[in-house]
């Protein structure tokens, strides 16, 4: 009997993908700007004015830092907001298709199976295909929009945005290009890596910024219609009064994160390493790392496994109890784990994807957390095991 | 209640208010107590549990109480264990249960293995039914409020889930569980109650549900010298004692259904004769399981569906022969038998009974 121990347990948060702690330099900067700028930016007055410099400085600030003109950068609420901005919005604006992969984010996915679009199939190492891609794009003659993540959510696999920009140029000249970058710019610079998208969606509580903010940056000349009418705000391409402590602190964040990422990409990705290491160490053919293994670059901080024949909702509530706080697929509405999608699309069978668990590191992240996670995980899939998998 | 140790329990809440009762009622008594919403249907739902807006109860409950609540996503088990047999009795005229199935399969199976991985010794729920501890070992007993007992559905439950289940509200009736749940201020004191097949939508019905899963075979209605008297569009949706939708010409006495022969790869044929004839002496039975010791010949009543009345009869060479004609039981439905003490001692399933 295994007893219960919630409230002793220490936490151990390797759930950073889902959304990461605040950091100091967003708490400030929100703190400060909420003091300071209670007038709405769109006013007339000093203190609108005040607050409107104060967000025109944050857009700066952002767009400065991904190589922008800040023209290119539109606030949104997040960046489901901003994927579903980039897809419906290229769709009303002109028709046409939308093409997408079938391991996108669900604030992607959903849009373009709405619109009867077009996945393309992941790889077997979790990554989408250029010459897929191009397939398709070829057989297609009515496509208006591609959207490709740069980081997969799930299994961390990095797409060659690059590449499947060039292919998407060649075998589809009108089509406009987007990348849910949302879980890249820990692990990426995306000044290089995403500069050829015409749209790219980024969000604030990923890299240490608070939740309910973040951009669509929009290359100039890509037309979208807006998916929110009314006062005209971020250039009639977003309505709604702008979260001006948001902005300021959402780009504190992101330049907090630009300026450590060199050295947290090497301190994460040895940590991640040490973390895999040491469950393969303990657990031998009990598991499965999904893509570290398979060829595709993987972002630093994530760590995919599959244990066989366990069900990550069994696997979960135990590592809950234990303190560590994880993750299996996407959770839906309910709060229950539905099988992933993503996995799907790699191929991997819906029994043997039950087993799946993600651990994703951030800027929090000790040495002590992968020594808990090491203590806690083998003996609870072991148990798991023993028991007939849970 | 069964003798318990200590240990946490899993107290399954549907989010409605008898299970958020017994949750409370467990933490009461001095259990540490952590929730479990089972999310088994994935598709629409206006009627039963597993809606979004039910987990939600089911959680603000627990909130409210202050223990931990999960859910669990079981939903490729109930497709295969509860919706699939649905849809495959009713393409072979059967009348299924699918609560009692959700019960044996999910319940008080898979949800029970999943506590044992878990390290829960006990597992409890917020039926209106009782577990009462005999000589012969854990025995399921009515709820004390008639008509909320619930004991019909869970006659499936084994020996072995018996001795770890509790059953808080079994001891209550559904006034004095709505007057706690509005003591304690929980959501859910005044939440109607859910009483259809939580797959099937008040807005589509069993015959969408079926219709979109199995192609729907009309059937011909006759009378028992085996002429024709109308004809039914689908005989899925027929069952036996069904007097309406049979396309019977008008003027004569009412009729009712006797006999289904959905026999595939055969036309369908429906029978029908007056009430009289639904009246019988004895109902077969496919299945028969005795919970304790063998009680063949001895008086027991006996219960044929969730919200039927018990009836005296006697178990004798695989049939239940009435002490007073009976009305007939479709082909699949369950009949669960009971003690003078209400405890259940046996069950099964009704077979098909030959005019």
């Amino acid at each position: 009997m295994v007893t219960i121990e919630r409230h002793e347990a220490p936490e151990v948060y390797l759930d950073h993908a889902a959304s990461t702690p605040l950091r100091a330099e967003a708490r400030s900067a929100w703190l400060e700007a909420s003091e300071r700028h209670h007038a709405n930016p769109t006013g007339s007055h000093r203190a609108a004015r005040a607050a409107r410099r104060a967000l025109d400085d944050a857009r700066d600030d952002l767009a400065a830092l991904l190589d922008r003109s800040p023209t290119e950068v539109v606030f949104t609420s997040g960046g489901s907001e901003a994927d579903n901005m980039a897809i419906r919005g290229v769709l009303h604006d002109r028709g046409g298709t939308a093409v997408c992969s079938a391991g996108e984010h669900h604030a992607v996915l959903e849009p373009v199976e709405h619109a009867g679009g077009i996945t393309v199939a992941l790889e077997a190492d979790g990554s989408v295909s250029p010459d897929r891609l191009a397939d398709v794009l070829r057989a297609e003659e009515s496509v208006s929009v591609v959207s490709i993540m740069t980081v997969n959510n799930e299994t961390g696999v990095i797409n060659d945005i690059p590449g499947l920009v060039d292919v998407t140029r060649a075998c589809a000249p009108s089509a406009v290009f987007h990348t849910d970058a949302v879980q890249a710019m820990s692990w990426l610079d995306l000044r290089t890596h995403v500069a050829s998208a015409d749209l790219v969606s980024i969000t604030g509580h990923k890299i240490g910024g608070p939740v309910g903010i973040g951009a669509l940056l929009m290359g100039d000349g890509v037309v979208l219609d807006p998916l929110i009418l009314g006062g005209g705000q971020e250039r009639g391409r977003r309505a709604g009064t702008p979260d001006v402590a948001g902005a300021l602190a959402f780009t504190a964040a992101a330049v907090a994160a630009d300026a450590e990422r060199p050295e947290s990409v090497k301190r994460l990705g040895a940590l991640r390493d040490r973390l895999i290491n040491g469950l393969r160490s303990q657990l031998g053919d009990q598991m499965m790392v999904t893509v570290l293994d398979g060829g595709a670059p993987v972002a630093a901080g994530i760590a995919h496994v599959i244990f066989c024949d366990l069900e990550a909702e069994a696997l979960l509530f135990l590592l809950d109890a234990a303190g560590l706080h994880a993750a299996a697929a996407s959770s839906c509405s309910s709060g229950a784990q539905d099988p992933s999608h993503v996995l799907a699309a790699m191929g991997i069978d819906r029994m043997v994807a039950q087993g799946s668990l993600r651990l994703s590191l951030g800027h929090t992240t000790t040495d002590a957390d992968i020594d808990a996670a090491l203590a806690i995980i083998p003996p609870a899939v072991q148990r798991l095991t023993a028991c007939g998998g849970g | 209640m069964t003798s318990h140790t200590d240990g946490p329990v899993l107290v399954m809440m549907s989010g409605g208010v008898d299970s958020s009762v017994a949750a409370a009622l467990l933490l009461n008594a001095g259990h540490e107590v952590v929730g479990v919403t089972m999310k088994l249907w994935g598709g629409p739902s206006d009627t039963g549990c597993c809606a979004v807006s039910d987990v939600d109860d089911a959680r603000r409950v627990a909130d409210r109480l202050g223990i931990e609540h999960h859910v669990f996503n079981f939903g490729d088990d109930f497709e295969r264990k509860v919706v699939a047999p649905y849809v495959d009795d009713h393409a072979s005229g059967r009348t299924p249960n699918p609560c009692i199935e959700c019960n044996r399969h999910l319940k008080f199976d898979r949800l029970v293995r999943r506590a044992d991985a878990l390290g829960f010794d006990r597992i409890a729920s917020g039926h209106h039914a009782r577990v009462v501890d005999t000589p012969s070992g854990p025995r399921l007993a009515r709820g004390v409020d008639d008509a909320k007992d619930q004991s019909y559905v869970l006659h499936v439950i084994d020996e072995s889930v018996l001795r770890r289940l509790l059953l808080p509200v079994g001891m209550m009736t559904k006034t004095e569980v709505r007057a706690v749940a509005a003591d304690l201020d929980l959501r859910t004191a005044t939440k109607p109650e859910s009483q259809d097949v939580c797959f099937i939508t008040n807005e589509h019905g069993r015959k969408s549900f079926l219709g979109d899963r199995i192609p729907l075979r009309s059937a011909r209605v006759q009378n028992s010298n085996g002429d024709e008297v109308g004809r039914v569009e689908s005989v899925e949706l027929v069952t036996i004692g069904q007097r309406k939708g049979l396309g019977l010409v008008g003027g004569t006495d009412p009729r009712y259904v006797l006999d289904i022969d959905a026999g595939r790869g055969r036309q369908p044929v429906v029978t029908v004769g007056e009430k009289a004839d639904l009246a019988v002496d004895h109902t077969p039975l496919e299945t028969w399981r005795w919970v304790g010791e063998t009680l063949d010949d001895r008086e027991l009543s006996f219960q044929c569906s969730a919200h039927g009345s018990p009836e005296p009869g006697r178990v004798i060479d695989g049939r239940v022969e009435w002490a007073v004609p009976h009305r007939r039981i479709a082909l699949g439905q369950s009949v669960v038998a009971y003690d003078a003490q209400g405890c259940v001692v046996g069950g099964g399933v009704a077979g098909r009974l030959p005019l």
